[in-house]
């Protein structure tokens, strides 16, 4: 064998056993690590920031979006995720460009249906409640989105508008630090905390019957 | 711009300007001087060594040194291929997915070995668990480590004292590998992904788990060991996630906190390798102008997507819509315009390519920007390493220019830059372009592509975007495409491993050429590269060569885009 096949050999060798020692490092030993440190620290967040309703039953995660339709919730953004949205196996954006026909069409019917489902609303529609999300998981809203459908809620609920802006106010949290990101609103928590004050909502209507889960 | 956007742009540059220091020292101390906790990381750097026979003394010339790199590289692609296919017999497979397909293992694992991390699936329906973590995320340590590599060698090359009798080698690549993970990648991924946990990031081996909303819909949560990803796809500037939505993702992503940090981790290491340079050039003010022009591109790009993504969405435009939160399509409430901008300047500005809102769905200028930090060559602190290397090849090519203008022979730190060396910088500059522009001429009439998401001028940019993601190894998409046709996989695929390697070779090359070269002092017709001038200069340089190379084809894409826009056409 030539000096330079030797060389070239002993490099494939090299090259081989420092696949698998960084395979086993950083693929498998490092991944254990963190899970059985994280699970040991922070069970509940490393786990999915679980929510549990008045009766203790899991009704989502506090982080991941969810779809609501009942007029006596807070409805949450359009969703990409799936074919219905808010599916969080296949979490995702429209991908629908800044000239495209396809978004004019979706967002303007969403604009029309919301009009007509909020008739008491307080001027045009904040933008995010007819775009989607980059993850389609999106748990927020801005105050302003939240703000807007609260006459629907009251009048679904029967109660004073100021009430139900109480709660969303609450909720509120500010930016992050201060400077980071936007204040916003978690829509589950807040439908929650409608619950826990003013009791149940009403059931929603039949699947089909808005377009709020879906697009 | 709003006064969050500011605050968020001077808190980010403070950031990374104080860390750029210590760090920097960190690093020089690891490859260059002697490592730190020997009782600890030395330890398992010695045995590293030990399991896979490598005598840390020695030192390689450049071929030696490419070899290395080349074989590991095909190692464990060859790797991830095998973990990826055979995913349904593994082990941490709590969903039962099945093998991954041909095409799309060799798309996957020519991915993560290029440090691109494009993907052509969603994480949460195709990857099992080992799959994510032992098959990708490994490639996550790994590819960052080689890219330092490469960086730390031609530094190596520039700075060392060449002459007659001094070795021409360029360091160790098993060593630089193992000491980019044992030392720096690993000890940090692991404390950050502690955090991130602490913030609601995942990470449990739990399979995917089924809840009944507050309306009573069935709602299945995609669960996963995310966190330990998470903060290497950021650091190691690799930017593939765990789930299809990337950091949008909240539980990728959860707060802007931790976007805050993500973003901070993309720019950390390549901004501390240019003080590490700056050492290893005996000079600090070497590394501090490319530092500062570095920084200029960065806050250019930062401020024209903030201004341009804080303007109302044309398709939306006449509906009833209040958009004084600006164009919204595509990004997270908790991120809003501003957090989204800066990461989107910065995951480009780096080869990094995680995204926490749809690039596709920017404004037309919006989108414009990530499309050209890639296509400047991803030298805005650039990727872990390639970065580096990046910018000291369009060093050289502005130290050439600016001797032909006072006619002198060009020098770097003292050394001829000859014909040889520029060569081999103009393959490395050429390569590019020769990749992404004919593929994308070829997606553009080929049958075989299919069909784009959007129609218009923003079907183009889809294209253009996704070949010069994959060759600059970047990894975020415009999307919209048909991915998974064999026509992007497999074609992405080359255009990932010729951009990775046909870049990394040559910059090696020139390490080997330069480091024999004897070092003259600097006399007065030297031009300096260290002030002001040289970084406005090299600035200049990197813009004219974008400009020139890729201005036809974003005018067919963005640009005439932003018009139709603005005169109300959807398409």
């Amino acid at each position: 064998m030539t000096r330079d096949a030797t060389v070239t050999l002993a490099l494939l060798v090299q090259a081989a056993r420092l696949t698998l020692v960084t395979l086993l490092l950083t693929g498998l030993a490092y991944p254990l690590l963190v899970t059985g440190l994280a699970q040991l620290l922070f069970s509940s967040r490393a786990s999915g920031s679980l929510v549990e309703d008045a009766k203790g039953r899991v009704v989502g995660s506090e982080l991941v979006g969810q779809g609501f339709t009942a007029p006596g919730y807070l409805w949450p953004r359009p969703s990409a995720a799936g074919e219905k949205g808010w599916d969080p196996l296949a979490s995702g954006g429209s991908n629908l460009g800044p000239t495209s026909a396809k978004l004019r069409a979706r967002v303007q019917a969403d604009v029309e249906r919301l009009q007509k489902e909020n008739p008491a609303a307080p001027g045009p529609v904040p933008a995010e409640l007819v775009t989607s999300s980059g993850s389609g998981l999106d748990p927020h809203l801005s105050p302003a989105a939240a703000r807007w459908q609260a006459p629907r809620i009251a009048s679904a609920r029967g109660l004073a508008l100021e009430r139900i802006l109480a709660v969303i106010d609450e909720a509120t949290e500010g930016r992050d630090l201060g400077f980071l990101g936007e204040p916003r609103v978690n829509v589950l928590l807040v439908n929650l905390a409608f619950d826990h004050r003013f009791g149940a909502s009403p059931r929603p209507a039949p699947p089909g019957a808005t377009g709020a889960e879906g697009r | 711009m709003s006064t969050a956007a500011i605050l968020q742009a001077i808190a980010f540059v403070a950031v990374i300007a104080l860390l750029t220091r210590p760090l920097g020292a960190y690093l020089y101390r690891v490859y260059e001087a002697r490592p730190p906790f020997p009782a600890t990381l030395g330890r398992l750097e010695r045995l590293c060594y030990r399991l896979s026979g490598v005598d840390p003394s020695t030192e390689q010339g450049w071929v030696a040194y490419a070899v290395s790199l080349l074989l590991f590289s095909a190692l464990s692609m060859l790797g991830t291929y095998a973990i990826l296919r055979a995913q349904a017999g593994l082990p941490w497979n709590p969903q039962g997915f099945a093998g991954v397909a041909p095409d799309l293992a060799f798309n996957t694992a020519a991915s993560f070995t290029t440090n691109t991390n494009w993907q052509s699936y969603s994480g949460e329906s195709t990857m099992s668990y080992l799959s994510q973590s032992a098959g990708l995320a490994w490639h996550n340590f790994t590819s960052a480590a080689a890219g330092m590599g490469v960086a730390l060698a031609l530094a190596r090359g520039l700075t060392r004292h060449g002459g007659p009798d001094s070795p021409r080698t360029l360091g160790n690549f098993w060593v630089d590998l193992t000491r980019s993970i044992v030392y720096v990648l690993l000890p940090s991924s692991l404390l950050i992904a502690l955090f991130f946990a602490s913030q609601g990031v995942l990470q449990t081996l739990a399979p995917s788990l089924e809840l009944t909303t507050l309306e009573g819909v069935k709602q299945v949560l995609a669960l996963g060991p995310v966190a330990s990803q998470e903060v290497i796809k950021q650091l190691g500037t690799n930017g593939g996630g765990f789930f299809n939505a990337n950091s949008a993702h909240p539980f990728e992503n959860p707060t802007p906190l931790t976007n805050f940090i993500q973003v901070v981790m993309i720019f950390v290491i390549p901004a501390a390798l240019t003080w590490t340079y700056g050492r290893m050039a005996r000079s600090q003010r070497q590394g501090w102008a490319l530092f500062g022009a570095m920084l200029a591109l960065f806050l250019a790009g930062y401020g024209v997507i903030t201004w341009a993504e804080h303007r109302p969405n044309p398709a939306l435009a006449g509906l009833a819509v209040d958009q004084s939160a600006g164009n919204m399509e595509g990004k997270e409430v908790r991120f809003g315009v501003d957090a989204t901008a800066l990461f989107a300047t910065a995951t480009t500005d780096a080869s990094c390519g995680a995204v926490n809102g749809m690039h596709d769905s920017f404004n037309p200028l919006g989108g414009l920007v990530p499309l050209v930090n890639i296509q400047l060559g991803e030298v805005i602190f650039g990727g872990v390493g390639a970065g580096l290397y990046g910018i000291l090849v369009f060093v050289i090519l502005t130290v050439f220019i600016a001797g032909l203008m006072v006619g002198r022979t060009p020098e770097l730190l003292g050394k001829k830059i000859e014909p040889r060396e520029m060569k081999l910088a103009t393959i490395y500059i050429l390569i590019f372009p020769l990749l992404v522009l004919p593929l994308t001429a070829w997606a553009a009439v080929s049958p075989a592509a299919g069909a784009v998401a959007n129609a218009g001028p923003h079907g183009l940019s889809e294209l253009l975007y996704a070949f010069t993601s994959g060759a600059g190894n970047n990894g975020s998409a415009f999307a919209g495409l048909d991915a998974t046709k064999p026509f992007w996989t497999i074609g992405l695929g080359v255009d990932m491993l010729l951009g990775r390697f046909f870049m990394l070779l040559p910059a090696l090359a020139i390490a080997g050429s330069m480091v024999g070269k004897r070092a003259v002092e600097p006399g007065p017709g030297t031009f300096p590269t260290d002030g002001w001038l040289f970084g406005a200069l090299l600035v200049a340089v990197i813009l004219v060569v974008g400009a020139l190379t890729w201005f036809p084809a974003l005018t067919l894409g963005p640009i005439v885009e932003h018009y139709l826009a603005g005169a109300g056409k959807v398409f």
